[in-house]
């Protein structure tokens, strides 16, 4: 076991290095000064010499990219011009509320896609099966963020059940039950579409499994009906569930960037937009990395999920 | 491409999607014929006005520019460039997956390692990275869009196309002298494309869906041209006071890529074959029993058999067909007797045997008619808790492939020990000890290090002793054994036969043993029946059914089989093909084949005859019983 | 009697990936040097159970897979490009499962076209009457050329796969496990189409099968292959009446035969070894009752015991 953890951290060592190529790569693809380009509307003299410095804009691409990592695993992300403060302070700031709001949705969304998924499976063609079907296909063909859009104009505005927007209240908030408040819209528009993903893979999983021969062999061995959907099908089917949620976990991240905007969430999504359109790229490349780090490695713990329950893997 | 349309149609929900995102394509198409204002005209004295205004069917916005005219303006594009892009998407990926998973080697190891890249990154963040350097613009969502999709049909078209490479046509194409450039346009490409459909149909929603939301986060489409992500986002200021701003672009989105879902499953549940034969469906607990004629007497049946089948009919019900795979069978076992059931695929064998305990696969499968008698107890339409309690108790089966008929997650051990604690409450610690006796039983060697080994450890005649032993875990009357040494080879074969021989010698066991081998049913059985489409056309003692075969079927196909030592010889074969169970001929099934068949054989059911143990479906044996 | 086919040591090991750390590892020996002749107008069986490299040497013999060592003479020409094409007019390949070997999206027609546009090169004209003539010989009607795969059965497929391999025109056929997946009433028609088109067409047959009664009724001789070696070759109707090595024996004797009585052979495992960590010497060592430490330390070549019956053992069986 602690070896297939070992061999899955290292494999996960050209991943991220690839992943740093990429960003670079594609940073690299702006047009024209690349030190004017990277500060955009920041760009006085003073910081074009000082970038220029910093990434060794005079070197080779190969050179400025070691550079680049070299910097970074010092923890030195560069400065960001519009916020006027090191970049892996705003990233991390930024990240631990994206985190909160993707977390409880992605936690949400698992529960309750597998549990619709199996039930939907056990009474395939029953009317569970048909209502948690329609709910489904409305919930992944929603946008998430006109989804939001409703849920402010329903719940907040008009019943005025929870707060429009933000993460806590600006006067006397603070507590745990002032975010269950704040989070409960954006982490239900969040979930919604992963909910009907995984609700949906659940159900084809379960039923792809309940037609296998050894589940028969469950049966003729007389094993309870109940057992046989809850033990045998869905430990089977959780084989090929597992790697899904590691790839809605993913979506649930990618969806975050809307719902952020909508309910004004200081999260790493609405700080990413925000730098793109005032063309502060080293905060862009900043938060781009260190999240897509921090994805590769959720997905090492899903990997090591997936051999928890499948003996077949440890090769 | 015709019973495509037709299965597609006949789907209501995916008809639906299908005219929905018709009309609305249709709509965006004749957009600028349609007399509409110019969607970019600002009127600020009429700013938000509400739906059904004057002038304004669906209101203006916070520029006081039509809604209506901005909408079917939006759709046309939020549709053109969605499309663009999975067409983009789907057209590089598949190419690069093709190519992977045909060349393989190398070349596949660093396609597929650049695709495990940008598979790393969650996908918004990629698309974010990409508009951050190319700038905002619908083009450029557009370009990470797609980019972004690459990798989802470069992985799925090369594990379709890995599958299909390892495929013997791909060999037997290249012996017949085509190239690789060939083979992958003229044998690959048309078996992959119906997947690059299906991956298309079913992902461009989701696209249309993507550049939407990078509009609405303002880096998609500029002002003042607008697509629906673009009217959603610029309209967010103002929702509270305006709603229907965001509300038309919004419902507008929801539309099209709910009909387009629709369609797309649609699309792929009408090109996956699994779908019209309904293997797609989960098989109820028991098989369903809908019986077509009355329940035999008991009467009928042997009085001294431990199991007696009677007139036992199993259909499977598909698309309007029925297949009539057993067809009125009878049997009988005694206690300790075993009886082997022979036939080619096809006869009917094994859903006779799945029958007795209700394990045929339901839907598609119905038993019609008939009983089956365990110790008197007709167990057709029995409630399922009785059913459920016999099963492994009583009556227990040894299936063909041990390796898919063993759950591939749980230890060997623990699958004996459910088997037991099912039916007896036991503690762990007796089940387990129990367990591993019974791999004592089937002598697995060293079964103490054996008994906590997954499936996938085991040779194969390992996994099938662990199939027998889970048999006999609750040392049951009978045991149904449905091919059980068909997946093993010849010299594993002979150690499982010799087990099975002397664990029912030993137990006092009923056999019922399920092949299609004579060699096998010689060694091992007391008793035979020949089954044929359906129906059981021979019964008797084995040695003599084999020395002195009376349906001209049974002799026949024992002179179809090579046997070893007879040395190099031309074979008898049977001409024809065995007819298909769902149009089977009046009379004789085997009669078009039969060389002694006259008109009588055609005209209506023929009815076992014959004298004390030995019986026989024909009106013409070839042996007259004493 | 002139020779069609020679094989001399030939060869195949699959190079293993190395681990990250170790550095290259030895590969996995599917065959063992192998060598025989086969004449023309003979059919050598091959008999073997899984995991003995019976395709892996077909694959071969076909072209489809490149040998790592020996050599290939058909007619006394070498082979030993693997270019499938040149093979293709030499030698050809039928193959197991009939239905997965039809492309399911081509017509018969379309498939049979391949090989004679390809390989020779025929017109239009050319191509339709030598496609009628070889479908009239494997018995099918010519209806059936528009069709798809789907739409035939088991035997039926088989037969199209076998007219495939003829519309090259070769020498010789291998033909691997040709009837496993066919029914037993059909398996004799096959069979029997087979020995026709030998005669009519002056084939040459390599017949792979894990079946021994199927081996015997077709093959003039019969080349025995356990762990990817030849552990013995002898002519067909004396190789399991009178086995020289105890595999064979052993095979033969695990054969259902009707009215011999059922006992189990062997009660020691059944398992091969290991191919990653093959044993010294013999490789049946471990199941043989007949092995002693010479066994387990050296492996035995394949030596004459009597006139056209070679075998690989140290203490074969004597008459």
């Amino acid at each position: 076991m602690g070896r297939y953890i070992l061999r899955r951290l290292l494999s996960a060592i050209p991943v991220l290095l690839g992943i740093t190529a990429i960003v670079f790569l594609i940073m690299a693809m702006i047009p024209g000064d690349p030190a004017t380009a990277l500060l955009g509307a920041y760009a006085t003299p003073d910081n074009v010499a000082r970038i220029n410095k910093q990434l060794g804009l005079n070197h080779p691409l190969w050179y400025r990219y070691v550079l680049w990592l070299w910097n970074m695993l010092h923890g030195d992300f560069g400065r960001s011009y519009s916020l006027n403060r090191p970049v892996i302070f705003e990233v991390w700031e930024r990240l631990s509320a994206t985190a909160v709001l993707a977390g409880v949705s992605w936690v949400a969304a698992s529960i309750l896609g597998i549990l619709a998924g199996v039930v939907s499976a056990a009474r395939q063609y029953g009317l569970a099966d048909k209502v948690i079907t329609f709910a489904v296909l409305i919930g992944i063909s929603i946008p998430s963020f006109f989804l939001g859009i409703m849920l402010i104009l329903f719940f907040a505005v008009d019943l005025r059940w929870f707060p429009v927007s933000g993460m806590y209240a600006i006067y006397g908030g603070g507590d745990l039950l002032d975010l269950a408040r704040h989070i409960a819209m954006p982490a239900a528009a969040l979930s919604v579409v992963a909910t009907g993903v995984i609700a949906r893979l659940s159900r084809s999983a379960m039923l792809e499994v309940l037609r296998q021969d050894y589940i028969r062999t469950a049966r003729a061995k007389g094993v309870g009906e109940r057992r046989v959907i809850l033990g045998h099908a869905l430990r089977a089917a959780m084989v090929s569930i597992i790697p899904v949620l590691g790839l809605q976990a993913g979506f649930v991240l990618s969806g975050a960037v809307y719902i952020e905007i909508v309910f004004q969430w200081p999260g790493i999504g609405r700080m990413l937009v925000n730098a793109i359109l005032q063309r502060d790229i080293l905060l862009v490349q900043g938060g781009v990395v260190v999240v897509a780090c921090l994805y590769v490695i959720f997905n090492i713990l899903v990997d090591v999920a997936q051999s928890l329950l499948d003996p077949r893997i440890k090769t | 491409m015709r019973q495509f349309l037709r299965l597609l149609a006949r789907n209501r929900l995916a008809s639906l999607g299908g005219v929905v995102i018709t009309g609305i394509a249709m709509l965006a198409l004749i957009t600028p014929l349609l007399p509409l204002q110019h969607p970019d005209v600002i009127d600020t004295a009429h700013r938000f006005l509400f739906p059904f205004s004057e002038g304004h069917l669906l209101g203006t916005d916070q520029l006081g520019r039509d809604l209506l005219s901005r909408l079917l303006w939006g759709t046309r594009l939020s549709l053109a460039v969605g499309v663009a892009a999975a067409l983009a998407a789907g057209i590089v990926g598949s190419g690069m997956g093709m190519v992977a998973g045909y060349v393989g080697g190398r070349t596949d190891n660093i396609i597929m390692r650049a695709v495990d890249m940008l598979m790393a990154f969650p996908y918004i963040l990629l698309a974010l990275a990409i508009v951050a350097a190319l700038g905002p613009g619908l083009m450029n969502a557009l370009i990470a869009v797609a980019a972004v999709n690459v990798p989802f049909f470069a992985r799925n078209i090369r594990g379709i196309t890995l599958g299909l490479a390892r495929r013997e046509f791909v060999d037997a194409a290249r012996l017949s002298g085509k190239g690789h450039l060939r083979i992958i346009l003229t044998e690959l490409l048309p078996n992959v494309l119906p997947v690059i459909v299906v991956a298309m149909s079913t992902t461009v929603g989701w696209m249309i869906l993507e550049t939407a939301g990078l509009s609405f986060l303002g880096l998609g489409a500029q002002p003042p041209q607008a697509d629906l992500g673009g009217m959603l986002g610029q309209a967010r200021s103002a929702m509270i006071t305006s709603p229907h701003t965001s509300v038309v672009p919004g419902v507008m989105i929801f539309l099209i890529v709910m009909s387009v879902n629709l369609l797309g499953d649609g699309v792929r549940d009408a090109l996956d074959p699994r779908l019209r034969s309904g293997a797609l469906s989960r098989p109820r607990a028991s098989t369903r029993v809908a019986r077509q004629h009355a329940v035999p007497a008991p009467e009928a049946a042997p009085a001294d058999a431990l199991l007696a089948v009677q007139a036992l009919e199993t259909q499977f019900h598909v698309t309007g067909r029925v297949y009539r795979a057993v067809n009125g069978v009878d049997l009988a076992v005694k206690p300790g007797e075993c009886l082997g059931v022979i036939g080619e695929s096809g006869s009917g064998k094994s859903v006779t045997a799945l029958s007795v305990m209700g394990l045929v696969a339901s839907p598609p499968g119905v038993i019609t008619g008939g009983a089956v008698r365990y110790r008197g107890e007709d167990l057709i339409g029995a409630p399922y808790a009785r059913l459920r309690d016999l099963r492994g108790e009583s009556i227990s089966y040894i299936f063909q492939d041990p390796l898919s008929t063993l759950h591939p997650l749980y230890r060997v051990g623990d699958q004996l020990a459910e088997a037991i604690r099912v039916h007896h409450p036991v503690s762990r610690a007796e089940a387990r000890a129990r367990a591993l006796q019974l791999l004592h039983d089937v002598r697995i060697p060293n079964p103490e290090g054996r008994i906590d080994d997954y499936p996938h450890e085991m040779s194969g005649g390992m996994r099938q002793r662990v199939g027998i032993a889970m048999a006999l875990a609750n040392d049951p009357d009978i045991i149904i054994a449905d091919e059980p040494t068909t997946a093993l080879d010849v010299t594993v074969q002979a150690q499982i036969l010799g087990l099975l021989d002397d664990l029912r010698r030993d137990r006092g066991l009923a056999i019922v043993f399920i092949t299609h081998d004579f060699g096998v049913v010689a060694q091992l059985c007391d008793r035979v029946a020949v089954m044929y489409a359906g129906q059981i056309v021979e019964t008797g003692p084995t040695a003599e059914v084999l020395a002195a075969p009376a349906h001209p079927y049974t002799r026949r196909l024992i002179a179809c089989v090579p046997e070893l030592g007879g040395g190099r010889r031309e074979l008898a074969a049977i001409p024809g093909l065995p007819p298909s169970v769902d149009a089977l001929p009046d009379g004789c099934a085997f009669a078009a084949r039969c060389d002694r068949a006259v008109a009588d054989c055609r005209a209506g059911r023929i009815d076992m005859t014959g004298t004390g143990a030995r019986s026989v479906r024909c009106l013409f044996p070839e042996e007259a019983f004493a | 009697m002139t020779e069609a086919l020679r094989v001399t040591n030939l060869s195949k090991t699959f190079p293993r990936a190395g681990g990250l750390f170790a550095g290259a590892r030895p590969g996995v020996r599917a065959v063992r040097p192998v060598s025989f002749a086969v004449e023309t107008g003979e059919t050598l069986g091959i008999v073997g159970e899984s995991g003995c490299g019976k395709s892996t040497f077909a694959r071969m013999l076909v072209g489809l897979l490149p040998p790592s060592g020996g050599e290939i003479e058909i007619e006394g020409r070498r082979l030993d490009n693997a270019d499938p094409a040149r093979f293709g007019k030499m030698i050809q390949y039928v193959f197991q499962d009939p239905i997965s070997s039809l492309n399911p999206r081509k017509t018969i027609r379309q498939i049979l076209e391949a090989p004679l546009r390809l390989l020779h090169g025929m017109g239009r004209a050319e191509r339709d009457a030598r496609i009628a003539e070889i479908f009239d010989s494997v018995h099918l009607r010519p209806e059936f050329l528009d069709r798809y795969p789907h739409e035939f059965s088991g035997g039926q497929a088989q037969r199209i796969g076998i007219a495939r391999a003829l519309a090259a025109a070769p020498r010789i056929l291998v033909l691997d496990e040709p009837v496993s997946a066919l029914d037993v009433s059909v398996q004799a028609q096959v069979l029997n189409l087979l020995a026709r088109l030998k005669d009519d067409f002056g084939l040459t047959y390599l017949f792979i099968s894990h079946d021994l009664a199927v081996v015997e009724a077709v093959s003039d001789r019969v080349l025995v292959l356990y762990f990817g070696a030849v552990v013995e070759i002898g002519r067909a109707e004396s190789i399991f009446k009178r086995p020289r090595h105890p595999y064979t024996r052993l095979l033969a004797d695990s054969a259902p035969v009707v009215g011999r009585p059922l006992r189990a052979p062997e009660q020691r495992g059944s398992e091969l070894p290991d191919p990653l960590d093959p044993p010294p010497g013999c490789a049946f060592a471990g199941r043989c009752p007949r092995a002693t430490d010479l066994c387990r330390t050296e492996e035995p070549r394949l030596r004459p015991m009597e006139e056209d019956q070679l075998a690989a053992c140290h203490h074969p069986f004597e008459d």
